[in-house]
């Protein structure tokens, strides 16, 4: 295997129903109605998976959801806020950690 | 994507012939028959439901070369409906109690004879639909053409594929996404598309690339809250078109490697509840010379109706008509993708 990631291998996604069928289908069920239209809608969940996909850097989801977000009318501007926000957040996340450096010096320091 | 594009006929391209586009389409790999699909979901053969819809495609000239244009039309082409073969559509017309009169391109208002025909069709007390582009209401030689649909009470048909500038330039042409608003300003302005207007406007969506449409009500929303907030536009209705894999459309997948991948995408959503309303079973369609088509997609890949006695207007016979088998090929998984795709949007 020359790499980990093939595109094709999206499409067998739903391979991983062979041998464990029952979760699939629960997985499945409960998928479908976390992306159904409820108090957000579809387009607005497609956005905030696109930029989930990127939190988790899964090169599957990224593919999936940037033309999920395209199918569902948003545009680049939006799907690039969107992506915006992901990277934010994980930036800041790391950035808020630096309070318990802070604090650990604050505290061993002289 | 569209710098200067030109007409595959015009450039002299292999895919400017039906013939060649439909051997592309029928060598694909992995990509099923669309009767073998139909039939592993249960379906006979598709038949008529009853014609509903008279199309008429008054010929190729278009003032836009758009980039996704199943009729490869443009301002070069000059295939053009006779008043003579306009004559033999009314004379079948008249002969049947089709309610509807599907006036479509190119862009449709450059035939010469256009608003002859409109007035004629409504003589016959039949509704229009005119498929417009927009930008034509607003060019030289176009006076006064927004007010004479809004008189003869033609339902405007219009391409916009999105709210903003830059997807709808590089669909439709440089400056197309500034005219388009300013002809839509128009038509709201004589009361086309207002709330509770009995002058229908509504909006056709196709992706601008090698997507799917997704929920047709979702995108009418989007487009809605944009027009409307920037641009003060109103209009009643959105229909998502699914791009059919022919022609100009077809070119762009070929070029840009997306081809395998959106006939594999357009078979995955292959949608069983949209077979029974696809637009063949309820619409015929009439090619600039008077040849009969069961849709304008089998008419740009030179596919006739398959009843040789009704193949020219002049030989019309709605019981035949009714009675046809549908000419069927793999560009047919377009109709059938997700909440399926017609000249009305949506199917399911």
């Amino acid at each position: 295997m020359e790499h980990y990631y093939h595109q094709t291998d999206l499409a067998k996604f739903s391979d991983m129903g062979k041998d464990s069928p029952e979760l699939w289908d629960k997985f499945l069920n409960w998928y479908n109605g976390v992306f159904a239209e409820g108090a957000l809608t579809e387009r607005e969940k497609s956005l905030i998976a696109l930029a989930v996909a990127h939190t988790v850097q899964c090169p599957y989801c990224i593919d999936a959801y940037t033309n999920s977000c395209l199918e569902k009318g948003s545009n680049i501007e939006q799907m690039t806020e969107a992506v915006h926000v992901a990277a934010a957040i994980r930036g800041g996340a790391s950035l808020v950690h630096g309070v318990q450096m802070r604090n650990i010096v604050e505290k061993t320091q002289m | 994507m569209h710098a200067g594009l030109t007409s595959l006929k015009r450039r002299h391209s292999s895919l400017a012939s039906g013939e060649e586009q439909v051997r592309v389409l029928e060598t694909v790999q992995g990509i099923p028959s669309f009767e073998s699909k139909l039939q592993a979901a249960g379906f006979p053969a598709l038949r008529p439901s009853g014609i509903e819809i008279f199309q008429i495609n008054v010929g190729k000239l278009c003032n836009q070369t758009c980039a996704h244009c199943h009729v490869d039309a443009g301002p070069d082409r000059e295939e053009s409906m006779s008043r003579e073969t306009m004559e033999l559509c009314l004379a079948a017309l008249a002969g049947t109690s089709i309610p509807k009169v599907d006036i479509t391109g190119g862009a449709p208002e450059l035939n010469p004879n256009f608003r002859w025909l409109v007035q004629q069709v409504r003589g016959l007390g039949r509704q229009v639909i005119d498929r417009c582009n927009l930008s034509v209401l607003l060019i030289q030689g176009q006076a006064g053409l927004a007010e004479f649909l809004a008189e003869y009470g033609v339902e405007i048909i219009c391409s916009l594929p999105y709210f903003q500038e830059r997807e709808t330039d590089r669909q439709r042409g440089a400056g197309v996404f500034e005219k388009s608003i300013q002809a839509l300003q128009l038509l709201n302005r004589i009361g086309y598309g207002r709330k509770g207007s009995p002058l229908s406007l509504n909006l056709v969506y196709n992706p601008v690339g090698a997507f799917l449409p997704g929920s047709q009500k979702g995108i009418e929303a989007e487009f809605r809250r944009n027009l409307e907030k920037k641009y003060g536009i109103e209009f009643h209705h959105l229909y998502c078109i699914t791009n059919m894999p022919i022609s100009r459309f077809l070119e762009f997948l070929l070029m840009s490697g997306n081809y395998e991948k959106y006939m594999q995408k357009l078979v995955q959503a292959f949608n069983p509840a949209a077979v029974e309303g696809v637009m063949c079973r309820n619409t015929i369609s009439v090619g600039w010379d008077g040849t009969i088509y069961d849709c304008d997609f089998n008419q740009m890949l030179d596919l006739p109706v398959s009843y040789s006695s009704a193949m020219h207007i002049s030989q019309f016979s709605l019981a035949k008509l009714n009675s046809r088998p549908i000419v069927t090929g793999r560009h047919c998984f377009g109709c059938t993708a997700g909440a399926g795709s017609s000249c009305a949007g949506s199917i399911t």
